[in-house]
């Protein structure tokens, strides 16, 4: 687990990896990369499953302001650990109290989850769907 | 200090290790989060523990007339710059801090850098050590002084896992002329992801300018922290020097067709940017322009001014700008009509002249971001067709460079 908390919410599977700098706008949550096949639709209170996060270091900084603006992700899974949105959660939580969690979880679990379906991240960084 | 702890159990280290400089993307305001973040720590008493040089910030603070935005984004912008430096940074503001003589880390230094174009050229082309460090990591590890022994601070992590090999059918041409670079670089970001590759077959001894490109754009298609160029990046003389004597996981072969289709897709623009097409802007400049880059804006004008209503604007790092200023190459790009802005760039900050037409750029980076970060349909060309467009008013393209269609 790169971020701690639990949370339920609906996923959105990004079919693109996304910056969250330059990809998301963080005082409404919505894809604003102009070649984002998503873009236009919101990740605010979504578990956001995308294989890896891609380009700016300055995602740290979009995500922790997303999440004082309220319009953060509630969850991020990745198949690959990425330490910039690690670090912007850690920050987050620090500020406002907020927990984001992101978990890494093995490519072939992640590829089972769909666009529109209720997960669970427990505490122990544990996925059920519902 | 907790930060680096997070970030050493994010990338499963074992221990911190010392670093000699830090350069620092947090002091770009992204919202109020980034300005409670650096409060907190100046209201701690925080002080940087190592030299450390700052990337842009929201405004041009030397020419803050040149800001179109609104007033109190300026002035919290402003605020986050001037806090960075209470905490003992230097006041670079530059997203190139390697065109600076005093803030190049030497081959195998371990430091910790932020900003993706930065980072990648750090180990690629200066072969010093750094990880992908973001906004709050990059202050504390500045702060700090350590980073966490991982990931490319090792040698083995260094090794390139994938080759890229320059198809025979690439023109001669195309590999000796700049608008090559980041379309290549575009397509690195594509095939290697976060993998580490050798590019073979480039002519040996490219420019730093030009690998430059190459990061820049593989850092924004793609999580490219690290990459080899056979024969100019110091890692890198020859292929199995890249390899560290191993056997790639991935061999991939990029040809022409491949790179005129990742060209395509850096103009959003309607009609693809086809000669004739009115334009409003010309920014180059991303990452911040060298004074070779400069000097080349200049040699392209050829004396002329950008056409009525075409606003053609270079970003630079103000020392830089002071370099060129001293050759008086400042003073002439000025008087022919050349808008030079500092401590910021033309996709972050709002600075660029409204136009409901299309902008043009040289930066793979720029084209990748500018749509989204400031709303602007791009056209993609080489600093030759930027420009000569910016003269005529609408695209021009050159002929010959990507071979014949």
């Amino acid at each position: 687990m790169l971020a701690p908390g639990s949370v339920t919410a609906v996923a959105i599977v990004l079919r693109e990896p996304l910056s969250l700098w330059g990809g998301m706008d963080p005082a409404s949550g919505q894809v604003i990369d102009a070649r984002h096949p998503q873009r236009g639709e919101s990740l605010a209170g979504r578990i956001v499953v995308m294989p890896a996060a891609r380009g700016s270091s300055s995602s740290s900084s979009v995500l922790a302001e997303a999440v004082r603006a309220g319009c953060a992700p509630a969850g991020i899974l990745l198949a690959e650990p990425d330490l910039i949105l690690a670090v912007g959660a850690a920050v987050a939580e620090e500020l406002y109290g907020v927990r984001v969690p992101i978990v890494v979880v093995a490519p072939e679990e992640l590829a089972l989850v769909r666009d529109g379906q209720a997960l669970t991240i427990n505490r122990e960084g544990e996925i059920t769907l519902g | 200090m907790r930060l680096v702890v997070r970030a050493a159990e994010a990338l499963r280290a074992e221990r911190l290790i010392p670093i000699t400089s830090a350069h620092v993307d947090s002091c770009l305001y992204h919202g109020e989060a980034t300005v409670d973040f650096v409060e907190r720590l100046v209201n701690g008493g925080a002080q940087v523990s190592v030299p450390t040089t700052l990337n842009v910030g929201a405004l041009d603070l030397l020419h803050p007339e040149l800001w179109r935005g609104d007033v109190r984004t300026a002035e919290r912008g402003r605020l986050l710059m001037d806090r960075y430096r209470a905490l003992g940074c230097q006041p670079t503001y530059t997203c190139a801090p390697y065109q600076l003589s005093f803030a190049r880390p030497a081959l195998g230094e371990q430091v910790a850098w932020a900003e993706s174009n930065a980072i990648v050229f750090c180990n690629s082309v200066l072969g010093a050590r750094t990880e992908r460090y973001g906004d709050f990591t990059d202050i504390a590890c500045a702060i700090t002084g350590l980073v966490p022994d991982a990931g490319l601070h090792r040698t083995d992590a260094r090794r390139a896992t994938v080759v890229m090999r320059l198809a025979p059918d690439i023109p001669a041409a195309l590999l000796d002329d700049d608008a090559l670079y980041p379309v290549l670089g575009i397509v690195l970001g594509r095939r290697a992801g976060g993998r580490v590759a050798a590019i073979d077959g480039l002519p040996a001894g490219q420019s730093e300018d030009r690998l430059k490109a190459v990061g820049a754009a593989a850092a924004s298609s793609g999580s490219v922290a690290m990459f080899h160029a056979v024969g100019s990046t110091p890692e890198a003389a020859t292929l199995d020097a890249a390899l560290q004597g191993g056997l790639p996981d991935a061999t991939v072969e990029i040809g022409l067709a491949e790179l005129r289709a990742a060209r395509d897709e850096l103009t959003t623009a309607a009609g693809g940017g086809a000669p004739g097409t009115p334009i409003g802007t010309v920014s180059l400049g991303t990452p911040h322009a060298s004074l070779a880059e400069l000097r080349a804006v200049e040699r392209e004008l050829a004396g002329a001014r950008p056409a009525a209503g075409v606003e053609l604007m270079v970003s630079t790092g103000r020392h830089l700008l002071a370099e060129a200023g001293e050759e008086g190459l400042a003073r002439r790009l000025r008087a022919q009509g050349v808008e030079l802005l500092v401590d910021t760039c033309s996709y972050i900050a709002p600075v660029l002249r409204p136009s409901p037409l299309p902008a043009m750029t040289d930066s793979g980076k720029w084209a990748f971001y500018a749509p989204g970060n400031i709303g602007v349909e791009v056209i993609f060309g080489s600093l030759r067709e930027c420009v000569r467009s910016a003269v005529r008013g609408s695209v021009w393209r050159d002929p010959d460079l990507w071979g014949a269609a």
